[in-house]
């Protein structure tokens, strides 16, 4: 039983940990279908942190503080489109800018506003979300295999965690089964053709963006208001590099990225359990390899040793209309 | 119609555009430090002679340019062969390790004077290994050379915390870095130079990897300019299937220029560690290579502008340090953000004002400009 209890309690953290990781992945789908890259998921989930905690803060009030995370989140969404969309700027480059802008800002506002080295102040409980522990959680706890199941894995998360989980087949419907996914699809493939048919490449791609802040937001406030209760310095430490990883991995489609960020998730939470305890047969294995795992399987899929990663073929290309 | 803008004087397109974003840059980040509740002109005055109104500031500011003048070089290589490596930070990482080994190994037996040129190749060679996985891929297998340097940044950082916890930690101790060099593995000073024009230097870490780095500006512009390799780096960044054309071997010329790009990252780590701190320890490289990208964007990836991009970088840095000192508010990210913004208006953003300027050009001396715009199509 206790091993069954250390899978439980891992997969559990497999969970908690893939959840920001899904989030700034299925963010980095809408831009990249749409052919806009997106170095700077790292640097919109970090400003998404900041402002989430900070406005629950300020304002005694979790929801406020989720607004104002996906709002600042888009704002830098909208600052990525504005260069490398309008001005037909490098998308890599604006992506670097927007990261470093993030990790800069944060600190200096933070430091400025709340005077606690960059970090804001510990949020209360009503200025957080709170795990919501389904009906029976707790009766059915004692029930051997299924209570901890029900109680620990599927019980007891918070509301963004299961709207983690709902965002993916909800993006798999608006893409591969809505006319704004058809042609947000198109636009990241063939903008000409978009545009042949009297849509505004442009502004889909705005709207694809627009999606992305959202959920980068999400994602940051998620690391800010449920897993810690407050914002710390570089909290993202690399989720969003994680993320587009994943999005690789995933070859670009969203139920393949739930399995990605769960695999992600889940090295990342093997690698804190097995911290120090040597394994059967392999012996001890460093808490660096697990760590670097994620980029080294991502580098050999990218290599086409395990399929081949297709990214959608505009990506990248700004957009200039033949007159 | 393939290029939507037409052309500017020499002057204006190397100077005066540069010189626009980065101002629009300051503003901008004067808007935060208002924001913050300081006066952003006394910050400006405080930085700028924090970085260059005493001899120390003046060796601290060279010290920084120096770093950054390795880094922006290798993004600027590897730009001319059209490839963007975003890698450089991981690169010159992962140089720290050739530079430690050999600095482990030679500092109690040889004068800094072998050392240093032992440690140049350790640091260039790691550097060009770590970039040659990326560059195979991208030229063999065509995957995207951005995201492998991303992840080759990551999985450089995991490697180094392996080895500076382990083995190149010495015994006994805690801290995640290799003991401290002797007298072999220190790099001499260079601060005597300021002090010629009669500045006091009480102690800065200003070095001759100062010296090397110069050198490798010198040697990138005759590469890129004055060589076959660079003629066929510069075609093969121009136009790839062009490059095919004339046969040369789209493999060869990625792997060369990536490779060029990785040793001259990995030699960066030469100035932080046997210049500076005299040992090698966790993070030294500290967003150095991110650096690299406003470095060589600002320089326009002609080494004369990256020397002087990253002089005003060191600048940045060091006036940063005693801005930070000055206004409590104001802590070192206030860099972060500048940097940011450069490399936002430099960078993703440097077409916004072409337009303007061009209308103004156009208005002042209509006929250079008509000229232009008939040859650039009427764009």
């Amino acid at each position: 039983m206790d091993f069954f209890n250390i899978v439980i309690q891992t997969l559990d953290s497999t969970i908690r940990l893939s959840v920001p990781l899904l989030l700034a992945c299925l963010a980095g789908l809408y831009s990249e279908r749409a052919g806009v890259f997106d170095i700077g998921l790292e640097g919109k989930m970090l400003v998404g942190a900041f402002a989430g905690a900070a406005a629950a803060s300020v304002f005694h009030s979790a929801f406020i503080g989720l607004g104002m995370a996906i709002l600042i989140s888009v704002a830098f969404a909208l600052v990525h489109g504005f260069a490398s969309i309008t001005h037909r700027g490098n998308q890599i480059v604006s992506g670097v800018a927007i990261n470093f802008i993030a990790a800069g800002s944060t600190v200096i506002l933070g430091q400025a506003w709340f005077s606690q080295g960059g970090r804001t102040p510990a949020l209360a409980p009503n200025e957080r979300f709170e795990a919501i522990i389904f009906p029976g959680a707790n009766a059915l706890r004692g029930v051997p295999i299924v209570g901890p199941i029900y109680a620990e894995l599927i019980s007891g998360h918070s509301v963004l965690v299961y709207l983690a989980f709902l965002a993916v087949p909800f993006t798999w419907w608006v893409l591969f089964r809505t006319r704004f996914g058809l042609r947000l699809r198109a636009v990241g493939e063939n903008p000409a053709a978009v545009d042949t048919a009297g849509i505004s490449v442009a502004w889909l791609r705005y709207r694809a963006l627009i999606c992305t802040g959202i959920l980068t937001g999400l994602a940051g406030a998620y690391l800010s208001m449920v897993q810690n209760g407050g914002f710390v310095k570089d909290m993202t430490a690399g989720k969003g590099y994680i993320a587009l990883a994943a999005l690789i991995f995933a070859k670009w489609k969203p139920v393949n990225a739930m399995f990605a960020c769960l695999l992600f998730g889940f090295l990342d939470a093997l690698a804190i359990r097995l911290q120090g305890t040597p394994l059967p047969l392999i012996g001890r294995v460093p808490v660096q390899f697990m760590q670097a795992l994620p980029y080294v399987l991502t580098v050999v899929l990218l290599a086409g040793f395990i399929g081949k990663a297709i990214p959608p073929r505009a990506g990248g290309v700004p957009y200039v209309k033949e007159r | 119609m393939s290029t939507p803008y037409a052309k500017l004087p020499g002057w204006a397109d190397y100077g005066l555009i540069p010189l626009i974003n980065l101002l629009v840059a300051f503003v901008v980040a004067g808007f935060v430090v208002l924001l913050v509740g300081e006066n952003p002109f006394r910050a400006a005055v405080i930085l700028v002679e924090g970085a260059f109104g005493r001899g120390q500031g003046i060796a601290f500011t060279l010290f920084y340019a120096t770093t950054f003048i390795f880094t922006g070089l290798s993004v600027a290589v590897a730009v001319h062969c059209g490839l963007f490596n975003i890698g450089t930070e991981g690169q010159a990482y992962i140089g720290g390790l050739g530079v430690a080994v050999v600095c482990l190994v030679f500092d109690s037996v040889t004068p800094w004077w072998i050392t240093f040129p032992i440690a140049i190749v350790a640091s260039a060679v790691m550097g060009a290994l770590w970039a040659l996985i990326p560059a195979y891929l991208q030229a063999k297998r065509g995957s995207h050379i951005v995201i492998t340097t991303i992840m080759f940044n990551f999985i450089a950082a995991s490697t180094m915390v392996f080895f500076l916890v382990g083995a190149l930690k010495p015994a006994g101790s805690q801290a995640p870095q290799t003991r401290n060099f002797l007298e072999g593995g220190q790099l001499p000073k260079l601060n005597w130079i300021i002090e010629l024009f009669g500045a006091k230097i009480r102690s800065a870490p200003f070095n001759v990897s100062f010296l090397l780095a110069l050198l490798m500006a010198w040697l990138v512009w005759l590469l890129i300019w004055r060589t076959k390799l660079g003629y066929e780096m510069r075609t093969y960044g121009h136009s790839p299937k062009a490059a095919k054309y004339a046969g040369i071997s789209e493999t060869r010329i990625i792997i060369i220029a990536m490779m060029i790009s990785g040793a001259l990252a990995g030699m960066m780590a030469l100035n932080p560690t046997m210049g500076d701190q005299h040992n090698v320890a966790i993070d030294f490289v500290s967003g150095a290579g991110y650096v690299g990208i406003a470095v060589a964007l600002m320089g326009r990836s002609h080494p004369v502008g990256i020397v002087l991009a990253a002089i005003l970088f060191g600048a940045l840095y060091q006036g940063g340090a005693e801005l930070a000192f000055e206004m409590p508010a104001i802590s070192r990210d206030m860099i972060v953000i500048i940097q940011g913004l450069v490399i936002l208006f430099a960078g993703a953003l440097e077409h916004m004002f072409r337009p303007y300027i061009q209308v103004l050009f156009a208005s002042v001396s209509p006929k250079s400009m008509g000229m232009a715009a008939a040859k650039g199509g009427g764009g």
